[in-house]
């Protein structure tokens, strides 16, 4: 039968930077198909330039038959390709029938809205996703699950013949998710085929057929989802071979336990309303301890949640200091426990501000004197940093945003470092910056740790982790599963951690 | 890499493709046009040499300045106080109630203490209702002291029955009309509250954190900072400086009109720390900028006004000032 879309060799280069390399996709009529693949392996660039957003280089599209080659989102969606974004780009103070036929609705003999059409069209339309709701009230007044259906129910309105659903469950709880695997089964029962990108594996095994698995921008693997499993497709994704993986993951498991060093923090079944569901992570003096997982395993949510950032459903944080955890940042930084934050731009740095400004943000109410802050230590404990981590500036009165990213970098992390912290969580500390900055940042940590400090080390680089961690907690899908210890690890025997665990929770 | 650090800042770099020194036009920009407006005024204004012209403006523009230093903290932190006119509004209507009541003519010092202390404290908990609106409720600024700004002014008038309160009170008058070293009582007042409020900002704890929330909330509380907290302290400091304009209007007039008080102020206090360089999306807090911006404002008017130029013209020119200011900012931004 012939697939209704066909890309082959797709090529795409983001200024001289190859993005897409011969990638490929084919879906079937009437087929859930998964996109997979690592950050950065090339799923959304090549969803781009199937829905117009970007161009490709060369390379052939095929749709329904004919050659596309679609220049903006809205040439897509007339083709009959919808694209359901995390970020709805509905109109939430509007009703749900004016959503839903937005742009395209009945008229009147003359020329105005037909409510009365437009509303039964739209219970129409949703009723048929098995949803009953009031169409008349304003969109934003249900859940996020609910405005998302709405969104697709808008693309089959407009007689979508493939749906693009991107990462649709992230924001939606356990029931929601459920109501919208039964829009998606909805839409296959109909025909309609829908490109499923997700990094929860577990959903695909739920709702889809196949999965195309994408790794450095290059097309390499096609699986039946009957056929294979998540081991199978984490070893496509990451390039191994399973039963190596298998192999690797089999031995050296735990580990006894019985180090030297005082515990500093002891979480205990972490869970949120969202992500995390039971993780349990301690950390000891001088000790770096990895979180270890994928994308969306729940790191970067463990670790706001014992800094105080999210507040917790269930499960307990005490450190040495404060047996009873945290409610805010500025009790963990009283605690004596440092964050530094995966996205520099958006939580870290204060563009306007000075680099001394920035790095002493978190030090103020040691600075504080009675009536005004102690500008000369102040001063002086930048210029100590400064040099200590070769911050290359021209001066620490330069604006924080004309510095380069390693050296925003090194000013975040001597942000922390200057509190003396007893703890330092590191959320991807060496993302973004160049090689150089990257070794002495984790020379810096390494240097740190020896004097005492403990460590919680979150990095998507299995290296980084496997060459610096003590330990590794292993997490999926919000639960901690199990912990590796050096020496012993590797990559490997990581990888097979994650990929075993995986096959051990469906268990 | 050194020499990375030292690489050009985009701005110098645009400036240099449109020819056009944005950067140190808007950081001298306010001192340009204030020479401007000097010479202008000395050249074509009759009598504007004269001292009594001085005590005139400086009179006139300390309630702008002022409301103008509140109003650059809050917009520092990303925010807008729309009530301010509204506050000054009860303030001022509070204090001839208090100072003229029985009990006040029967103990006359405490009572003209009470006329000054009470109308403050009254506009401090007005700040307080807006800053627990903006910080808890998530209410946008704009929105929460919009509600202030209509209602305050309502209620001012409600105090009065709408009447004009008129008096004679010598003590409370010397907040209007007194002087100091030859110069009037309300300028050395602006010079204390503009020194007080720059330390603040630029020595305090409290001041870096009114930067960091208006420059990157997220990261703000990152790094333990209280933002409700500095959110609530910058709209109460904003209504506790309005209610002091508003007693200084009362005692300039020795009358008190619930309907005229700091009537449009909060146009000509954001305009002040607009043209002072205060950057609307917070992050900033130039406070003698802000002083320059009300000094700028009010010789505006006054070479119009003094020129024979009708109100309502005074009125557009003042908005074409904010436009260009406005217009100066984006163009050192890019």
């Amino acid at each position: 039968m012939q697939p209704l879309l066909r890309m082959q060799g797709i090529n795409k280069s983001f200024a001289g930077v190859v993005a897409l390399s011969s990638a490929g996709l084919e879906i079937a009529a009437g087929e859930v198909h998964a996109l997979i693949g690592q950050n950065g392996a090339g799923k959304s660039t090549l969803i781009k330039i199937l829905t117009g957003v970007y161009r490709k280089d060369s390379g052939d599209i095929e749709f329904e038959g004919a050659p596309l080659n679609a220049q903006s989102p809205r040439e897509a969606q007339d083709n009959g390709i919808a694209t359901i974004y995390q970020e709805l780009s509905l109109v939430p103070l509007r009703s749900v029938t004016e959503n839903v036929i937005m742009g395209y609705e009945p008229r009147t003999r003359f020329g105005f809205i037909d409510w009365k059409a437009a509303h039964d069209r739209t219970r129409e339309i949703l009723s048929g996703f098995g949803i009953d709701i009031d169409v008349t009230r304003p969109l934003g007044s249900y859940s996020t699950a609910i405005q998302q259906l709405t969104a697709i129910a808008r693309a089959v309105s407009l007689n979508a013949r493939l749906v693009i659903m991107d990462e649709p469950t992230s924001s939606l709880d356990d029931r929601e998710v459920e109501t919208l695997f039964g829009v998606v089964r909805g839409l296959k029962a109909r025909g309609v085929s829908v490109i499923y990108v997700s990094h929860f594996l577990d959903e695909l095994f739920h709702i889809c057929d196949r999965a195309t698995i994408m790794r450095d921008g290059q097309t390499v693997a096609v699986r039946e989802i009957a056929s294979t499993t998540k081991l199978g497709l984490i070893a496509d994704m990451l390039g191994r071979d399973p039963e190596e993986i298998a192999a690797a993951g089999m031995t050296d498991l735990g580990g006894g336990k019985g180090e030297a060093g005082e515990l500093l923090l002891d979480a205990r079944n972490l869970s949120t309303r969202r992500m995390l569901r039971d993780v349990s992570v301690s950390v000891r003096k001088g000790e770096i301890v990895g979180l270890g997982g994928l994308l969306g395993s729940g790191r970067t949510e463990a670790a706001r949640a014992i800094f105080g950032l999210d507040r917790l459903s269930a499960g307990t944080v005490s450190t040495h200091r404060t047996p009873a955890g945290f409610s805010d940042p500025a009790e963990a930084i009283r605690g004596g426990v440092g964050f530094l934050t995966e996205d520099r731009k958006a939580e870290g740095i204060v563009p306007e501000m000075s680099v001394r400004e920035n790095m002493t943000l978190a030090l103020l109410p040691a600075l504080a004197g009675k009536f005004s802050l102690d500008r000369a230590r102040e001063e002086e404990i930048v210029k100590k940093f400064v040099d200590a981590l070769g911050i290359k500036l021209a001066s620490i009165e330069q604006p924080i945003r004309e510095l380069s990213g390693g050296n925003q970098q090194k000013v975040l992390l001597a942000r922390w470092l200057a509190l003396e912290p007893d703890l330092l969580i590191l959320d991807e500390p060496t993302r973004g910056v160049d090689v150089g900055a990257k070794f002495e940042i984790q020379s810096i940590i390494r240097e740190y740790v020896e004097k005492g400090v403990g460590v919680l080390l979150i990095s998507s680089e299995f290296e980084e982790l496997v060459e610096g961690a003590d330990r590794i907690v292993v997490l999926q899908d919000g639960v901690s599963v199990t912990e590796l210890r050096n020496p012993g690890i590797t990559e490997e025997k990581l990888i097979g951690a994650i990929a075993q665990s995986h096959e051990g929770a469906e268990a | 890499m050194t020499d990375q650090a030292q690489t050009p800042s985009p701005q110098s770099r645009s400036l240099a493709m449109n020819g056009f020194d944005w950067k140190r036009l808007s950081r001298h920009g306010g001192l340009i046009a204030l020479a401007l407006l000097l010479l202008i005024n000395i050249l074509i204004t009759p009598n504007f040499l004269q001292l009594q012209t001085l005590f005139v403006n400086i009179s006139q523009v300390a309630t702008i300045a002022i409301v103008a230093v509140g109003m650059t903290l809050v917009i520092a932190t990303a925010g807008i106080d729309l009530s301010v006119g509204a506050v000054m509004a009860v303030a001022g209507a509070l204090a001839p109630l208090i100072f003229l009541s029985d009990f006040a003519q029967a103990n006359p010092s405490l009572g003209l203490a009470l006329s000054i202390a009470v109308p403050i404290l009254v506009a401090l908990v007005c700040g307080l209702f807006n800053g627990v609106l903006v910080a808890y409720l998530g209410v946008q600024p704009i929105i929460a002291t919009l509600i202030f700004f209509i209602s305050g002014r309502g209620i001012a008038q409600v105090l009065t029955n709408g009447n004009l309160q008129t008096f004679s009170h010598p003590g409370f008058s010397y907040i209007g009309t007194g002087k100091i070293l030859g110069l009037p009582f309300q300028g050395w007042l602006v010079l204390v509250i503009a020194v007080v409020f720059w330390w603040v900002v630029n020595r305090t704890m409290f001041g870096r954190r009114i930067l960091a929330v208006g420059g990157n909330e997220k990261a703000a509380r990152l790094t333990g900072t209280p933002v409700r907290r500095v959110k609530i302290g910058v709209y109460v400091i904003s209504a506790g400086l309005s209610g002091i304009a508003g007693l200084i209007v009362v005692a300039i007039n020795s009358a008190s009109d619930a309907a005229r008080i700091g009537n449009l102020m909060e146009l000509d206090a954001i305009a002040a720390a607009v043209v002072g360089g205060t950057l609307l999306m917070g992050g900033k807090a130039p406070i003698f900028g802000a002083i320059l911006g009300a000094i700028i404002i009010q010789l505006v008017k006054y070479t119009l006004l003094a020129n024979g130029v009708a109100d309502e013209v005074a009125l557009i020119a003042k908005a074409g000032i904010i436009v260009l200011a406005v217009y100066v900012q984006q163009g050192r931004k890019e």
